[in-house]
């Protein structure tokens, strides 16, 4: 048993924040007391003083480096990462080497995490074999192994016929299909979003209507098929109309966007600083803003870090040969926090969209501020400044874009089922 | 006063130090014309050229430029050695420091790829090119060209004409010129214009008419071979229709207008090839003759930045 009392309760369901005590038993949420209420049940007793209790982060699209690239990252540092970041749940991603797309994969990837993790780790599979876009993986035996949604990652599957048929397949299987949506010929070999900036650097450029064509076309096979679709990333505005218009008439869709794209824009590329070099690349300040609003109103339900490691090595490269992907398990939180404090939306918003929906989509329990629900819970204090310093990062790769940065907020405690880890 | 430790992009210059350069590069093409160039102010101090992507002609005048100067020149073709076995650029880079070069002359096929490895080393970088970005000598060899040909070098209304979107010297010479005050206008087919360029200061058409009316300077750039059939362009002949400088064209320019390519030319697809070699109007073989004069010019100042940066390293 173990009591937190005196906590600003962020309720992302109730879309509330109120001073209470959180009674945890067998891992879950036994009580939610009044504040009123000094006598607690035996047991450890926490006063949090005023700080902020919220559900632990679901972060959907978590990249670890096993196998395949345990230089860049390990279980073990990205899970020491995720526990100070508040993330109580990785939903990891399937583009590691070899490719997380056959059932024996999974297990070897399931048995690692559970011996060096501890935080969830929820592991979603290929769509295809070798993510190569052409043959169906196993998606039965991959769900019966433990997948909980299927996804190229940043690869779009390019023939429209493959893909509906995978989603018609996928959809009897009740599988989630989670999509990269930016036109695969237009992107090709783009460092960049087009416009005057791309063009005073000389780096090749993709227009953000490359996300909005390929966002179409998926949601018109979700349409004839059926099927429970995610798009992992809507960076731009002329992609929300798409899947307003979308949501509007039904489909079984929801979106996400990556805290990158909502915290920084095009410019920052400047210099060919290459630690801002993400897919899809940052955008104008107009569509950061388009999807931040989106994100306050709902129409984007889900953030995710994108937690990207790369080493140094493939980082300090020329702009156009540097590899894509920040890491973000640990600065999410903070980099975060500047939509809350620019009064963008409020704490129960925002967890809305990195703790409950997150969990909605998955069938987790998790993500609510409820009697009965599993104590994956952080502590953090929303207000407490710091500079970023990515050499503190726990990550094994320190491919931060914020470094240097004054950031706001600051994770306290983390615990899972109860029992902190961090 | 050009205090700058390398040579990066026309972009981070001022107009001073833009005429800093230019009257010190016309001075060494009086020089040029010498029976004996040879000098020695770069004596003693060694010069690497880095060429990660083909050039003759650059290279030469790079070449050229630091010999006349003095300095031990060697030249090394990296497309054949160290990056085809997996070295990265920077191990490249500290390879090279290591032997102590005092100026490095660096083209490379990405754009930045000359800054990063500016970023470490600790001799002076010239930019001989690289990706899309910038070729900062062509535009002063370019800017020097026209200032001797017209007597001044602003309020001119200059034309860049032809593939814009995949042209360092178009950028380079787009914030050369306005820099220094003049009118620019780029002009070219559509799908070689690249997205939002008219936001940079510039006049943008894709009518070559409406492009060199009243124009002081025409410069005219080269169309690559992968480029022409079919992808940005339906045909060679359309494009040479439409956007080839020939007489006609011409015509819609001031009657005194100078007509300059940065090379090679693809004589009869961007130019008529009698034009190019119109003495009366065709400056063309002039560039390449300021290109040695403004190279010598800049690796001077750069030499000249470095001492100093060693004396005041060697003072504290």
């Amino acid at each position: 048993m173990l009591t937190l009392t005196n906590a600003r309760i962020i309720d992302p369901e109730a879309g509330t924040e109120k001073l209470r005590s959180v009674v945890i038993k067998d891992g879950r949420i036994d009580q939610i007391l009044a504040n009123e209420i000094k006598t607690f049940p035996a047991g450890k007793v926490i006063d949090c003083g005023g700080k902020c209790l919220a559900p632990g982060i679901v972060d959907i699209g978590v990249k670890i480096g096993e196998p395949g690239e345990r230089h860049k990252e390990s279980f073990r540092t990205a899970g020491l990462a995720a526990a100070a970041g508040g993330v109580t749940t990785m939903v990891t991603r399937p583009d590691t080497t070899p490719a997380i797309d056959t059932p024996e994969i999974l297990d070897f990837f399931r048995r690692r995490a559970a011996d060096e993790v501890a935080v969830n780790v929820l592991p979603m599979a290929a769509l295809t074999k070798g993510r190569g876009g052409k043959e169906m993986a196993e998606i039965g035996f991959l769900q019966d192994a433990g997948a909980v949604a299927f996804s190229d990652a940043d690869r779009p599957i390019e023939n429209a016929k493959t893909l509906q048929r995978i989603l018609t397949y996928a959809n009897a299987s009740g599988a989630l299909v989670i999509g990269h949506v930016q036109e695969p010929v237009l992107s090709k070999g783009a460092a960049v979003t087009s416009g005057a900036f791309a063009t005073k650097q000389g780096l090749p450029a993709v227009s953000p209507m490359a996300e909005r064509i390929q966002l179409e076309r998926d949601l018109a096979l979700v349409e004839m098929t059926g099927a429970k679709y995610h798009a992992d990333q809507i960076t731009c505005a002329s992609a929300l109309t798409v899947l307003e218009r979308a949501k509007k008439a039904g489909l079984n869709v929801t979106a996400g966007v990556s805290i990158h794209h909502l915290t920084l824009n095009e410019f920052d590329v400047e210099d060919y600083r290459t630690f801002f070099k993400v897919k899809p690349p940052l955008r104008a300040e107009d569509d950061r803003l388009a999807v931040v609003h989106a994100v306050a109103n709902g129409l984007i339900d889900i953030i995710s870090s994108m937690h990207t490691p790369q080493d140094e090595e493939s980082k300090r490269l020329p702009y156009e040969e540097a590899a894509s992907g920040a890491v973000g398990l640990q600065t999410m939180l903070p980099a975060l926090m500047q939509l809350v404090h620019g009064g963008h939306m409020d704490l129960p918003t925002l967890f809305r969209a990195i703790s409950l929906n997150p969990a909605k989509l998955l069938g987790l329990e998790a993500g609510r501020m409820a009697e009965g629900a599993p104590a994956d819970l952080i502590l953090f204090d929303p207000d407490a400044p710091f500079v970023m310093d990515r050499f503190e990062l726990l990550s094994k790769s320190k491919n931060a874009p914020f470094d240097g940065r004054r950031m706001q907020g600051k994770v306290l405690k983390t615990f899972v089922a109860g029992a902190q880890v961090f | 006063m050009f205090t700058q430790r390398h040579l990066l992009g026309i972009e981070s210059l001022s107009q001073q130090d833009i005429t800093e350069i230019l009257d010190l590069a016309e001075h060494y093409a009086q020089h040029n014309l010498k029976q004996n160039k040879h000098l020695d102010v770069l004596a003693g101090l060694t010069q690497i050229n880095m060429f990660f992507e083909n050039s003759t002609r650059t290279q030469a005048s790079f070449e050229i430029a630091g010999k006349r100067l003095g300095a031990d020149v060697m030249n090394m073709s990296m497309q054949a050695s160290s990056i085809k076995k997996g070295e990265t650029l920077i191990d490249t880079a500290l390879t090279l420091n290591a032997m102590h070069p005092d100026l490095l002359v660096v083209r490379h096929p990405h754009s930045g790829a000359v800054k990063l490895l500016a970023e470490k080393v600790n001799c002076a970088v010239m930019n001989a090119g690289d990706g899309r970005h910038e070729h900062p000598t062509q535009a002063l060899l370019d800017a020097l060209t026209i200032r001797r040909s017209k007597g001044r070098l602003h309020r001119l209304i200059i034309a860049i004409c032809g593939d814009i979107a995949h042209s360092r010297v178009a950028r380079s010479n787009m914030f050369l010129l306005g820099k220094m005050e003049n009118r620019v206008r780029l002009v070219g087919p559509k799908t070689l214009m690249p997205a939002g360029v008219d936001k940079l200061g510039v006049e943008v058409t894709d009518n070559m008419a409406e492009g060199l009316k009243d124009a002081d300077v025409v410069m005219m750039l080269r169309l690559q071979k992968e480029r022409m059939d079919g992808a940005f362009i339906p045909s060679e002949r359309e494009y040479y229709h439409r956007w080839g400088l020939d007489e006609a064209k011409l015509a819609n320019a001031k009657p005194d207008a100078i007509v300059m390519h940065p090379g090679p030319m693809n004589r009869g697809v961007e130019i008529d090839g009698i034009l190019a070699d119109d003495i009366n109007r065709s400056v063309i073989q002039e560039q390449v003759e300021m290109g040695v004069a403004v190279r010598m010019a800049v690796m001077e100042l750069l030499a000249r930045n470095l001492r100093k940066s060693k004396e005041e390293g060697a003072s504290c």
